[in-house]
């Protein structure tokens, strides 16, 4: 089945309640990416200027440790948003961005949305508090993996 | 005319005494991970557990050790046979570890309450679980997978350590491999060739395939991760006289005699451990409970 963006857009929860024109504007922002696997959306350093909701497939965030290789800190797949350092300077990906297996996904011009909110602060505060959702799930999730909950100690 | 007549010969349950342990050999052990184990048994003198429900557990007697409760992990319907996994935590697990095919254990049980499996037909069930919570669980997925066509989507969401602490990891792809069955495993550490998710199970509550209204929700495993697994099922919609909770305390004498797994107005080896999450919904995660 072929969906628009703008109905994906409007299905999912992230972008739910938001204003018509609001959300215009997010659809005039969107474009639709596949990446085969083992493909890099995004490397450590590089400049951040998306964010990406996942459609479909698999995406590892990964960080380049000295002796070990690559090591994935979590993974993100279906209905996932991930990627927030388009919205905090110095704009720049923090970690990489590995596919697992293909990946279809949408991807947000983060730049022309970050411009927006500086100039609309209700989109920008709209934006804030969905990514400020995220970023407490992604946290909660961090602290529990670092509790180690299945080692013998817990 | 005389009639005679020929009783039939009915074989009632044998009842076991709840405080006598029965004698159980061992038939074989399976290392599942480097720390978890899986002893096969059968009844030493004939005379056993004659069933038993999923999410049930036995105290295990290691004679001069000492006696654990462990949760059966077998299939119900391979009674009087049994399995228990279990992981090396303290002297009595430490000293089943170290136990041979043809040793001989006591068991006491089954006790507590079960998982709500036969009783909410016609549902989907979504499974959550983490490390050895696993092994409770089993039993349950043995039964729903026996009488597939009476229930809706099934979809086991389990999280380990690291790829290397999966558990039952043959039996999960057989399962995954019939498609009746959306099974997600996610680790809280990748590497190797680990291809899967990473991240603690709680994650992939949010996309799992279930309708939450028509959900039944059977949790298992620390409580800590049990504690995040409701409130996200409660964020998708499943309400909590539909959530399952499978708790642990200090249980000795399983018969809520002893009182050592008090939990507020409950026993666990008695009244649980397999709660609806609304009966302890207002003590649970209490510190001082």
């Amino acid at each position: 089945m072929i969906h628009s963006l703008d109905s994906v857009i409007r299905q999912h929860a992230f972008f739910n309640e938001l204003d018509e024109h609001h959300i215009q504007f997010i659809v005039g922002c969107a474009k639709n990416v596949r990446f085969d696997t083992n493909h890099y959306i995004f490397r450590e350093g590089d400049d951040a200027d998306q964010f990406f909701f996942i459609l479909e497939g698999l995406v590892s965030v990964e960080l380049m440790v000295p002796t070990k290789g690559s090591v994935t800190v979590q993974t993100v797949g279906e209905g996932d948003v991930f990627g927030w350092s388009w919205l905090a300077p110095p704009y720049r990906w923090h970690f990489d961005a590995r596919t697992m297996r293909k990946t279809h996904a949408l991807a947000f011009d983060g730049k022309c949305l970050r411009a927006k909110c500086e100039e609309d602060h209700d989109l920008g505060y709209e934006i804030l508090k969905r990514f400020a959702n995220v970023a407490v799930e992604r946290l909660d999730a961090t602290r529990l993996q670092l509790l180690d909950l299945y080692g013998a100690h817990v | 005319m005389a009639h005679t007549f020929e009783l039939p010969i009915i074989e009632a349950p044998v009842m076991l005494d709840p405080m006598m342990p029965v004698p159980y050999r061992i038939e074989r052990v399976k290392r599942e991970t480097n720390d978890t184990f899986t002893l096969g048994l059968m009844p030493a003198n004939g005379v056993g557990v004659t069933s038993f429900g999923p999410g049930q557990f036995n105290m295990l007697y290691i004679f001069g050790v000492g006696e654990v409760p462990i949760s059966i992990s077998s299939d119900p319907r391979s009674c009087p046979a049994l399995e228990h996994t279990t992981r090396v935590v303290g002297p009595v697990t430490k000293a089943m570890g170290g136990l041979k095919r043809g040793d001989v254990i006591g068991i006491r049980g089954p006790f507590g309450s079960r998982w709500p499996v036969t009783e909410e037909m016609g549902r989907d069930f979504v499974i959550v679980t983490g490390g050895i919570g696993l092994a409770p669980l089993r039993p349950a997925l043995y039964q729903l997978m026996a009488q597939r066509e009476k229930y809706r989507k099934i979809v086991l969401l389990y999280g380990a350590r690291t790829p290397q602490d999966i558990l039952y990891r043959r039996e999960l792809e057989h399962w995954r491999g019939k498609f009746d069955l959306e099974i997600q495993v996610t680790v809280d550490r990748g590497g190797g060739n680990w291809r899967g998710n990473v991240g603690v199970v709680t994650t992939l509550i949010s996309r799992a395939p279930f309708d939450p209204s028509e959900t039944v929700a059977l949790v298992c495993g620390p409580e800590v991760m049990m504690r995040f697994a409701v409130m996200e099922l409660q964020k998708r919609g499943v309400r909590s006289p539909k959530i399952f909770v499978s708790m642990e305390r200090n249980m000795k004498c399983a018969v809520g005699f002893c009182g050592h797994c008090q939990y507020g107005p409950a026993f666990i080896c008695k009244d649980g451990p397999v709660f609806s999450f609304d009966r302890i919904e207002p003590i649970f995660g209490k510190a001082e409970i």
